[in-house]
């Protein structure tokens, strides 16, 4: 025994000389898939030795400012760059890798309503727009027949900080609304039509759970692990489902089939017969060129690792891991890394 | 006092050195203050230029949208928000503080007024975001639950006290502000009530005047300065606040003439929408309205220069 680990660590010791030089990259951004990110880094720390990848979840914001300023060696966002921010980076071009994926669901506080209710896109639509204000309203009636529903007003809660989940949240409802897209639109911070704001998932849970009659929206890792109760969304094809690792990587599968060659894609609304409908790719915005050709090669190894040997990690924190078709498209855009 | 005398005589030649050297050292630390804040003034005006050229001054200062998706930026509501809960937080602080700082010096025994004043500069050293905390899991609850009702139903016939309960909104927010301004204003007030001389307190005694009637009208009057002093530092506090401030006010840009609906401030939106802010307008905006919030407090501020100089020429006047 004594003497194989001895061996190991002979081996280890070879293994690693030629990195005795210690890499550092540094990463910033998003904040949603920064558990994974934290996990990631330090195990791919562990596994290879000399690898140094700090991450700081300083927002999706952040993480586009700091490719952009060149702060940083990479950075993440919950929201593909837009034509005009990709313009605005000076120092070559930006990839999108999607690493894993996640989705956004509706909570709600009804005292006295146990069953799990049901909505329909357009309802989703109106109620934060407005259009419909109280529980006991005939359309969403007409999603939850059996269920008992008070005759309150709706308490609307939102996001009041910039972020990917607003993104996500009102690039569906654009989808499906044309009223929310003319109004309001798609973007991490937008004009709210009503409604109270909370700061970061956290703040919009407080609010959902102390105000009795509302309803708001977090990510569904937030859900999970606060034990909130959340609703069944109706998708394109009809189907109320509900939102779990299966059908969020299902509504992955659907977009995989016409995946644009720069991965910029919004996966709300997708097809599928089991497709969760509010649902996002969270990706790495990578610089197509590194100065430093080593650190080029160690950013390529760590983005082929997390692709693959990565994303065994994502069911342990609820994260939805890529389907295959994207991770093989993916590794060909790794090669275009210099 | 002979030998104090002689030991200034005979070290004076070697301090004048020592003298010009301190002289100029303090200058320096003063003129580096004034050059921070002419260093923050020129920060913010040039980090807002874009915003100011694009939206332009009067359309941000009174247009109430805020758009982040179409970039139409305006500060009312913001404004409005700050003010509001700054003028509610002094209206229900002012009152409490003062009564308990002319308790604490007039009447407590020193005993007692001394441990209470050590409470109550604890009590000015919380942070602001245990404040919020403690505000969203039993103040909110609390406001929802009665004391909004109460208010709804007693005097809802005003404007002021209409529309749905929420918990979080201005009156809340004006409460919590109310908490944290308190210590200030009952620290700095019990100060200026106690350095009023006893000769003033046992002149108006020996003219007659009752023990109330001292305090009220011989001792509050003399300590005015200092009163005023703490509450426009509890006023300066309540203007700049921001966590406690954006975990009860319901985070809603828009105006609302009721107490109890919820609403936005200055230090509020900054904290919450600078770091996801993206374009260039939308990270501008947010500077101006730092601007905005800088000029709004040199306006309070000389407000306040000017109401110590009215009413001190106004009191020297008197006999």
């Amino acid at each position: 025994m004594k003497t194989i680990s001895l061996a190991l660590m002979g081996l280890l010791v070879v293994a690693t000389a030629p990195f005795a030089a210690a890499q550092k990259l540094n990463a910033c951004g998003a904040t949603f898939p920064d558990p994974i990110y934290k996990k990631w880094f330090s195990e791919y720390g562990k596994s290879h030795q000399g690898v140094q990848i700090n991450y700081e979840a300083n927002g999706s914001g952040g993480g586009v400012k700091g490719v952009t300023d060149g702060t940083v060696d990479f950075g993440a966002s919950d929201m593909p760059m837009t034509d005009q921010e990709l313009a605005a980076v000076k120092s070559g071009k930006m990839l999108h890798f999607p690493t894993v994926l996640g989705a956004v669901v509706p909570v709600y506080n009804l005292p006295g309503v146990t069953q799990e209710l049901k909505f329909s896109s357009a309802v989703l639509a109106d109620v934060f727009l407005g259009t419909i204000s109280k529980w006991s309203d005939k359309r969403i009636a007409a999603d939850n027949p059996g269920v008992k529903l008070p005759d309150e007003d709706i308490v609307v809660v939102h996001r009041t900080d910039g972020s990917g989940t607003t993104f996500v949240w009102t690039d569906f409802l654009s989808k499906v609304s044309p009223e929310w897209k003319s109004k309001v639109g798609a973007a991490k911070s937008v004009s709210w039509p009503k409604g109270l704001g909370g700061a970061q998932n956290a703040g919009v849970t407080g609010l959902v759970k102390q105000n009795p009659n509302s309803i708001g929206y977090v990510e569904l890792l937030f859900a999970v692990q606060n034990k909130m109760g959340y609703g069944r969304v109706k998708n394109s094809a009809g189907v109320f489902v509900k939102a779990d690792v299966a059908t969020v990587t299902e509504a992955a599968a659907g977009a995989a089939r016409n995946m644009p060659d720069d991965f910029r894609v919004s996966i709300t609304n997708a097809p599928g017969k089991n497709a969760y409908p509010i649902s996002s790719f969270t990706w790495l915005l990578i610089p197509s060129k590194f100065s430093d050709p080593a650190k080029a090669r160690e950013v390529k190894a760590m983005l082929h690792w997390v692709l693959t040997d990565g994303q065994v990690y994502c069911a342990t924190l609820s994260y939805a891991p890529l389907p295959l078709a994207v991770v093989t498209k993916e590794e060909k855009q790794i090669d275009a890394i210099q | 006092m002979a030998t104090i005398a002689a030991a200034v005589k005979v070290s004076k030649a070697p301090t004048q050195t020592g003298d010009i050297a301190a002289r100029w050292v303090v200058t320096l630390f003063a003129v580096s203050l004034l050059a921070l804040a002419v260093l923050l003034i020129y920060e913010l005006v040039i980090g807002s230029a874009e915003a100011r050229s694009k939206l332009g001054i009067w359309h941000f200062l009174f247009s109430t949208k805020w758009n982040p998706v179409t970039e139409d930026f305006g500060a009312l509501p913001f404004v409005y928000g700050t003010v509001v809960t700054s003028v509610l937080a002094l209206l229900i602080s002012v009152p409490f503080g003062l009564g308990a700082a002319i308790f604490l010096s007039e009447l407590a025994p020193a005993g007692i007024s001394n441990a209470l004043t050590f409470v109550i500069e604890l009590l000015a050293a919380i942070p602001s975001v245990i404040y919020g905390l403690l505000a969203i899991f039993t103040l909110v609850p609390l406001m929802r639950l009665y004391v909004e009702p109460f208010l709804k139903h007693t005097l809802g016939f005003l404007p002021l006290f209409q529309g749905t309960v929420y918990g979080v909104g201005f009156l809340t927010a004006g409460l919590v502000l109310a908490i944290m301004t308190i210590p200030f204003i009952i620290s700095v007030s019990r100060e200026s009530l106690m350095a009023v001389p006893r000769e003033q307190r046992e002149a108006a005694l020996a003219l007659g005047a009752t023990k109330w009637e001292t305090t009220w009208q011989i001792v509050v009057p003399y300590a005015k300065l200092g009163i005023l002093g703490s509450i426009f530092l509890g006023l300066a506090r309540a203007l700049g606040e921001t966590m406690a401030v954006t975990m009860v006010i319901g985070n809603d840009p828009s105006i609302h003439a009721s107490v109890l609906a919820p609403g936005y401030s200055i230090a509020a939106v900054i904290a919450n929408e600078f770091s996801e802010a993206g374009g260039k307008i939308h990270p501008s905006a947010l500077v101006e309205l730092g601007l905005v919030l800088f000029c709004l407090t040199i306006l309070i501020n000389g407000f306040a220069r000017l109401m110590i100089v009215a009413t001190t020429s106004k009191g020297s006047r008197r006999p």
